[in-house]
């Protein structure tokens, strides 16, 4: 096998995450690449949860439309992924479930039981009969009833049911990689990786015992792929993290919000780190996050901070201040399904042309997109250096599907960039009042933090003069406006072209893309000659990319509604976009919906635009 | 630094203040009160919100930051908690703070963060020509108001109290003296000093005025009562201490007190912060960088 796709899914808080993990651990250690797949309800516990876990030779950036083994621990995932498993492929469930009707399973939406009582022809199917569905479709049913075998390992190694079945997860991996015939060490080495003490020992133990076990052999089979050490395997969002720590990030604010939080609490986990030393402060609310860290910037400090929709919302008032005051300011944002609460733990690029232009009024600001963990690492380090060096706010977009993505990379490639080119002023001797806002012509005047010996200045949000003092002077006006709108020239003059845009392949057919279609996109090309791929790095201010697109077949994709990238290539190009492929139902584009997508624009019968719409 | 003069602390700005509006006596108390305590003007930053008395930073020569409707608050706690060093003291008026910024007027005192906090209280919006502030009473009508005020009070004092503010005063814009008096000690207070001053607006207020407040105004501190609250103190006491603060903070009517109500010993917000970052306050945010971070220690949760 070159490439291969595990899912698992159960009810939220059951393990399942422990057992992805698992999954990806263990088969990383037997050589393979991974990329790890998540997509919950926004749910504590008991909500229907699924994770995919792709390998394969090359580093992976995609995942497939359908898989090739689901681990099933529960009926609702047997009703749910019904259709998401290849032919050929294999389904390991729980036969105690087959008991169930789809009525009995509380949790399933309504809109999903009237689909199956539509499909199986009655208004409560069973799951015996949803099951035979899968096995007409080619899939191979395999039943596994995770939990007598927990009791039956249990017994064997004198270990109440209660505790075993508390390796509920890792019996069902070790299942899984036993009947696909990967040897049992990588699998050990992935526990260790787990846990620790008596936990590791048992669960070490219940491994072992499933691999005693016969299981049938499957048509295909998981081998070594030549383990090779120095990888690392992390989330975007711990990406984006240690990005920002290696950008020298000294103060972090935050108020909760998915998917955004799990950035804040790795940095509150790693404040004393050696070389960290970040301040992170939960506040009251997105205004108050956003509003602190212009405060802590004004001082000195490198200060970012971390949201999603909702906040980002509430941070736009706070923006336009840095903007207008000059502060130096990282706002990560991590896109989720909008209007308003939406979809707090789908994905989405619904806010693209918000982050470059929400707010009242006109400010300079930079918006940077990631496509994968290493570009968030790598991005969340320039955001940092731009918002000194331009002295600005700097917006940088991911979304959720990155958030919680999680892919093994070789560590070298994390890389601490030497970025710097700030401007600051130094201590004059005597006292006088200082010029905060002097005149320069690339827009950008020396930083003073408040605190510099030798003077004082006024900062104000209001219209101001040279020394920061209210002004609605007309002359003044303009100079200020200028000097600020200024930046944004010079930054698109000294950005380098390769942190604007990438040309990964030219083609009559060119498809333009920013943030995480970029994976999908890129595996797409292999299955698409002819079809050329442009990656936008920088949205705002947007690059010179006109002359790339002179003569070509344009395609935008990307996941919302209107094709807010299409919109945005055509305003600032005056290049028309031929097709525009959207996804606006929370999950992320997949390979096969990309690839389809853009054989049918190649084979002339794609329409303009062009919805997605798979998913669970 | 050459020996200062209070002349010193004051900007080449002219206030554009109405003739015997309030903001006058607090900036001039404010003025005197950081001559007085010889603050390094480049070390103090004077941060405010929007309104009337928003205004002040621009009248003081040291560092100051004039900021957004509500948000003075946060923006003053992220520069001080970046750089602990600074003499930080934000100043707003009643709506700002308790309208607009209500929530991290709540938050800040949570937190206790070491600066001063004065509110300037006129009652009234004045900046948009005087509509119902948060603390202008219920069915009370201003002359800038069409019709009786048909939303009541915050008491800022109590708001301050229930927050955690550990070091409670009010004063009159009119005392500049005893106001002056109250600033020092609130910059001195270790923690979230919060300063409530009674202002009359003369242009939109003429319920509250020099004339009404005259009368009513006594000195709390002058009929014996003593504020500290110190760590420790034996429950029985502490609820003592409590009843004698509520039933100061309530009183508004005939006899108006003034002074300090509360005054406790609390850890900081920066004290606090050292369980998250054991070397703060003396590496603190602003300066930077000081060692090369191990990004290989952080890898190695990562490492397959």
């Amino acid at each position: 096998m070159e490439e291969f796709t595990w899912r698992v899914g159960g009810p939220q808080g059951g393990g399942i995450e422990t057992a992805a993990t698992l999954f990806a651990r263990a088969v990383a250690k037997g050589g393979w690449w991974v990329a790890t797949k998540r997509e919950y309800h926004s749910n504590i516990m008991g909500r229907h949860s699924y994770l995919d876990v792709r390998l394969g030779r090359k580093p992976v950036g995609a995942f497939r439309g359908k898989v090739d083994f689901l681990v099933a621990l529960d009926g609702e995932t047997l009703a749910r992924h019904l259709d998401e498993v290849r032919p050929g492929g294999v389904l390991l469930y729980d036969p105690k479930v087959l008991d169930l009707t789809v009525h009995k399973l509380p949790m399933l939406d309504h809109r999903v039981q009237e689909a199956l009582a539509e499909r199986f022809g009655k208004a409560d199917p069973s799951l015996k009969e949803i099951l035979a569905a899968y096995a007409e479709a080619g899939v191979q049913p395999l039943p596994y009833p995770y939990e007598e075998v927990a009791d039956r390992i249990g017994a064997e190694l004198g270990v109440p049911s209660l505790q075993a079945r508390r390796t509920l997860n890792t019996i069902a991996v070790a299942a899984s990689l036993h009947l696909l015939g990967f040897p049992l060490k990588p699998l050990l080495e992935a526990l260790a990786l787990q846990f620790r003490g008596k936990v590791l020992e048992l669960n070490e133990k219940v491994a072992e015992a499933v691999y005693r076990e016969e299981v049938p052999r499957l048509s295909f089979q998981l081998h070594l792929n030549g383990y090779e050490p120095g990888r690392v395997y992390l989330t975007g969002a711990q990406a984006a993290a240690l990005g920002k720590l290696a950008g020298g990030l000294r103060f972090q604010t935050y108020y909760p919000i998915s998917p955004a939080t799990d950035e804040s609490v790795y940095l509150e986990a790693h404040t004393a780190f050696p070389g960290a030393d970040v301040a992170v402060v939960q506040t009251e609310d997105e205004i108050a996050a956003v509003t602190m860290a212009v405060g802590a910037a004004l001082a000195g400090a490198k200060a970012a901070t971390a949201t999603s929709g909702p906040g980002f919302s509430l941070m736009a008032e706070g923006m336009g201040f840095a903007g207008m005051i000059e502060a130096p300011l990282v706002v990560t944002l991590y896109q989720r399904g909008g209007p308003s609460t939406g979809l707090p733990t789908r994905t989405e690029q619904g806010d693209l042309l918000f982050a470059i232009r929400g707010g009242h009024g006109e400010y300079p600001r930079l918006v940077l997109a990631s496509g994968d963990i290493l570009d968030a690492f790598l991005d969340a380090q320039k955001a940092l250096a731009w918002a000194w060096r331009y002295q600005t706010v700097v917006v940088h977009l991911l979304d959720k599907f990155l958030a919680s993505m999680a892919q093994s990379l070789p560590k070298e490639a994390l890389k601490v960039l030497s970025l710097n080119g700030e401007k600051r002023l130094a201590p004059r001797e005597g006292f006088g009042p200082y010029e905060r806002y002097a005149p320069a012509e690339d827009g950008i005047s020396p930083f003073i933090p408040l605190g510099t010996p030798g003077g004082v200045y006024w900062m104000t949000s209001d219209e101001h003069d040279l020394e920061g003092h209210i002004t609605e002077d007309p002359v003044l006006r303009e100079y200020q406006m200028e000097k600020r709108m200024q930046k944004l020239l010079t930054a698109r003059r000294e950005i380098p072209l390769e942190d604007q845009y990438t040309l990964y392949r030219d083609g009559d057919v060119l498809v333009l893309g920013f943030g995480t279609v970029k994976g999908t996109l890129l595996e797409a090309l292999d299955h698409l000659p002819g079809v050329g791929y442009l990656h936008l790095r920088l949205l705002w201010p947007f690059p010179e990319i006109g002359p790339l697109l002179e003569g070509k077949r344009l395609v935008t994709v990307e996941h919302n509604y209107s094709g807010q990238l299409a919109d945005l290539v055509q305003q600032e190009t005056l290049k028309k976009v031929h097709h525009r492929v959207v996804k606006y139902n929370g999950r992320p584009i997949t390979l096969d919906e990309a690839v389809e997508a853009l054989k049918a624009v190649l084979s002339g019968e794609a329409p303009a635009r062009l919805v997605l719409r798979k998913g669970v | 630094m050459v020996e200062l003069k209070l002349q010193d602390y004051k900007a080449e700005k002219q206030p554009d203040w109405c003739p015997g509006c309030g903001d006058f006596g607090i900036l001039s108390a404010l003025q005197m009160a950081l001559f007085e305590l010889r603050k390094d003007p480049s070390q103090t930053v004077v941060f405010s919100g929007i309104g009337c008395s928003a205004k002040t930073p621009h009248y003081l020569n040291v560092y100051g930051v004039h900021t957004l409707h509500g948000r003075v608050l946060p923006v003053a706690q992220g520069a001080k908690l970046a750089n602990p060093h600074l003499t930080v003291v934000a100043v707003g008026g009643d709506g700002d703070g308790l309208g607009i910024g209500a929530g991290h007027f709540v938050a800040a005192g949570r937190r206790n963060v070491d600066m001063l906090y004065i509110l300037h209280d006129n009652e009234v919006y004045g900046l948009t020509k005087g509509q119902a502030g948060p603390t202008l009473g219920l069915g009370e009508k201003t002359k800038s108001l069409p019709k009786p005020n048909p939303q009541g009070r915050i008491n800022p004092l109590l708001l301050a109290f229930a927050s955690g503010y550990t070091w409670i005063a009010r004063g009159y814009a009119y005392d500049v003296k005893g106001l002056k008096e109250l600033i020092k000690e609130g910059i001195n207070h270790k923690g979230l000093a919060f300063l409530h001053v009674l202002q009359p607006c003369p242009t939109y207020n003429d319920l509250h005025t020099k004339e009404w407040f005259a009368p009513r105004l006594y000195k709390l501190q002058e009929e014996g009562y003593d504020p500290f609250v110190p760590e420790g103190l034996p429950p029985e006491e502490l609820d003592r201490k409590m009843a004698q603060f509520q039933e100061k903070a309530a009183e508004w009517g005939e006899r108006i007190p003034i002074g300090v109500f509360w005054k406790a010993e609390v850890p900081t917000f920066e004290e606090r912060l050292k369980a998250y970052l054991p070397r703060y306050p003396e590496v603190y945010p602003a300066l930077g960088q000081r060692e090369s971070l191990d990004l290989e220690g952080l890898l190695k949760e990562f490492a397959l």
